[in-house]
């Protein structure tokens, strides 16, 4: 268990180090997702809805989009380098091996979204001080189902045709349910609604993640092995 | 230490289906050196991968004494990751095969000093010459000590000097007798792999067609064997 | 008799079946006070919808079965599944807006049975897709088993995560009866149509398994159907 942890954060830090040595990757999702939002502004009529009213939509589809293209980067990384066929011969066990990319992917997101979110406040004037911390909580849950799938699916599309456009169409319809669960807290804690009211869908966002972290970590060494 | 029983693997299905490996069987111990030749698509990549444990053959078994831990692979892809240095490589590396979290630093400079590249331990990886950074590729083979060698196609795209000093190497590498390790070492051409081998197989279309000590034939007669086999005559040498 | 002409077989009685459930829908059962004669709809849509679910359901089934066994034939079942499922999927998001327009005046509306149906739908094609872009038959067979177990999952939280969202903004349920309990000969033609949709899904997958029996021994052929 120690071991299968250790190798995990073995593969885990070597992305990292590998991300923001060559920054490239990082900064072109932090400017992609700048640019969502920037889009969205000019995507709306702000006389004739308040902002306020589509401010969770245009942060979970702003989120979606920037964690889809983050999530080509984990086996990208490796097709680039020639090193996949490596990590596949030494003893590292598939399960570390997705465990180590979830962690890396996470953390790409997590920076990503670390400047979307500011970025997002500044863009539309939405009021997240006083519900902050619940806000951040929100967006952690339903980021860990998304990159829970995501790195499952994204080491399965590796050796398919047109694998980055692959991802994306096998991967939305399981971003639904926890799209919905998140859109919908966001709204109430924007709306200064106590947090009881969100309790479902927090329910939907947790039960989703148990299931998808354990299902996706179970199924990986289908899918990563020739 | 290393040996495979029966081996049979295909691709496809139906009529499209092409036979990688069909019916392989051998077993070699410390010290020995098998030379696979073969022409292109005889399997003899995938019977490299099913001995390292990348491809579960359909049919058949291997073994090899102490796992995927005892296993050194040297094949087309470098397995380096460019943006690291060479030492970050090899302690990353050392780590997946579960070297010593102490011993992990020693071991890279040993393997380093011995491939001559102790001056570059600290480059990243995407500034080294083709040949350096084969010599990493090596190195990375080598970190984890293991028992065992598999190298597919190692010449590939080096010239003369550097594949005889690839050839200098390897044969340093092996050690001797007891305590040697096991190589496997598959390529197309004879003369390439005929003087470090100690045993020579033909492979032609997913099976074994010959399989010997080299005994002390030179280059030139094995590679007439090979030549027969390959023209579809001779089944032993 | 070989298994095409079993199909075939199945196939002829379950339309004939089928039509037949329509000649006692509309002749033979009352029209319902409401919605009138377009409600009819109703007994081909929901088992259709019925049939789509299940159908996913037995696709991910087959596909953990696959990945412990092995066995080609599961694979060809949950192809032949996923295939006929996106038939039925198709016929459910054709229905609904024949059934709606007429009644709601309206096209298109995100009620529970079409939303989950159109997701159902995406799950579907993607698999297919996935199918159609891996070569080699084992690589496929294992890559459609994951993808398929991973639908089926998704299949809960699809119903929660649209559930929870209908409780807002509460749309028309279509194509429920107004009472509470069908009247007795309104639940006997919707158990005779859910009958003759199940007749209807076994002679198709038999007929497509049949089709991919011969296609599988004619050389593999083109790498899957998409």
């Amino acid at each position: 268990m120690r071991e299968l942890i250790a190798q995990a954060w073995t593969v885990a830090r070597k992305d990292l180090v590998l991300e923001f040595r060559t920054r490239t990757a990082l900064v072109s999702a932090v400017v992609f997702t700048a640019l969502v939002l920037t889009v969205f502004n000019f995507g709306r009529d702000p006389t004739a809805v308040p902002t306020i009213d589509l401010a969770p939509t245009i942060l979970w589809v702003t989120f979606t989009f920037a964690a889809m293209l983050a999530l080509n980067r984990a086996f990208q990384l490796e097709l680039e380098n020639q090193a996949l066929e490596g990590l596949l011969v030494s003893p590292l066990s598939r399960t570390s091996l997705y465990w180590g990319k979830l962690i890396a992917n996470l953390v790409f997101v997590a920076v990503v979204e670390g400047v979307g979110l500011p970025l997002f406040v500044l863009f539309f004037d939405v009021p997240v001080g006083r519900v902050l911390v619940p806000l951040i909580g929100v967006i952690a849950l339903a980021t860990l189902g998304f990159v829970a799938v995501g790195t499952l699916f994204s080491a399965l599309v590796i050796r398919t045709r047109f694998a980055e456009l692959l991802l994306v169409v096998i991967l939305l319809p399981f971003l639904v349910p926890p799209l919905i669960g998140a859109v919908q807290v966001t709204a109430r804690l924007l709306g200064g609604r106590p947090l009881s009211e969100s309790v479902g869908y927090l329910k939907l966002l947790a039960a989703y993640d148990i299931v998808f972290v354990s299902l996706a970590s179970f199924l990986f060494r289908f899918t990563v092995d020739e | 230490m290393l040996s495979a029983e029966g081996l049979r693997h295909a691709f496809g299905e139906g009529g499209g289906q092409v036979v990688a490996l069909d019916g392989v069987s051998f077993n070699l111990t410390s010290g020995q050196t098998l030379a696979i030749f073969g022409p292109n698509g005889a399997g003899k990549t995938t019977l490299l991968k099913v001995l390292a444990g990348l491809i579960r053959p359909q049919e058949g078994s291997v073994r090899v004494a102490g796992g995927r831990r005892e296993i050194g692979w040297i094949g087309h892809e470098s397995h380096l990751y460019e943006h690291l240095t060479v030492r970050e490589n090899l302690l990353f590396w050392a780590s997946l095969y579960g070297v010593p979290a102490a011993r992990r630093g020693p071991r890279a400079a040993l393997v380093l000093g011995r491939l001559g590249m102790s001056d570059r331990a600290d480059q990243p990886v995407w500034s080294l010459s083709r040949g350096l950074a084969q010599r990493a590729a090596i190195a990375k083979a080598l970190i984890h000590d293991p028992s065992v060698l598999l190298l597919d196609e190692p010449f590939t795209g080096l010239d003369l000097a550097a594949a005889a000093e690839l050839r200098a190497l390897l044969g340093e590498v092996r050690g001797g007798g007891a305590g040697g390790r096991v190589v496997v070492l598959a390529t197309h051409n004879v003369d390439e792999g005929v003087e470090l081998a100690t045993d020579v197989a033909f492979q032609r279309r997913g099976r074994f067609v010959h399989f010997a000590p080299r005994g002390g034939r030179g280059s030139s007669e094995i590679a007439e064997a090979y030549r027969r086999v390959v023209a579809g005559k001779a089944t032993d040498a | 008799m070989s298994l095409t002409q079993k199909g075939r077989w199945i196939t002829v009685v379950a339309l004939v079946c089928l039509a037949a459930v329509y000649v006692r829908a509309l002749a033979f059962t009352p029209v319902e006070r409401l919605q009138g004669p377009a409600q009819k709809i109703f007994y081909l849509h929901v088992p259709a919808a019925i049939w789509t679910e299940a159908a996913m359901i037995l696709v991910g089934l087959a596909g953990i079965f696959y990945l412990f066994l092995k066995d080609p034939r599961l694979d060809r079942f949950a192809e032949a599944s996923a295939e006929v499922g996106t038939v039925f999927a198709t016929i459910v998001l054709t229905t609904g807006p024949i059934w709606g327009k007429p009644i709601w005046g309206t096209w298109w509306t995100w009620d529970a049975r079409l939303t989950t149906t159109l997701l159902l739908f995406f799950l579907y094609v993607g698999y297919l897709l996935v199918r159609g872009a891996v070569r080699d038959p084992g690589l496929r067979a294992r890559y459609a088993a994951v993808l398929g177990i991973c639908g089926m999952c998704l299949v809960p939280f699809i119903h929660l995560s649209v559930f929870l969202f209908r409780t807002l903004h509460p749309q028309p349920i279509i194509l429920k009866p107004s009472a509470p309990s069908l009247p007795s000969s309104m639940l006997a033609t919707w158990l005779f149509s859910l009958a003759a949709f199940t007749l209807l899904y076994v002679g198709f997958v038999t007929q497509r398994y049949a089709l991919s029996l011969v296609r599988d021994a004619h050389g593999g052929g083109s790498p899957g159907h998409a």
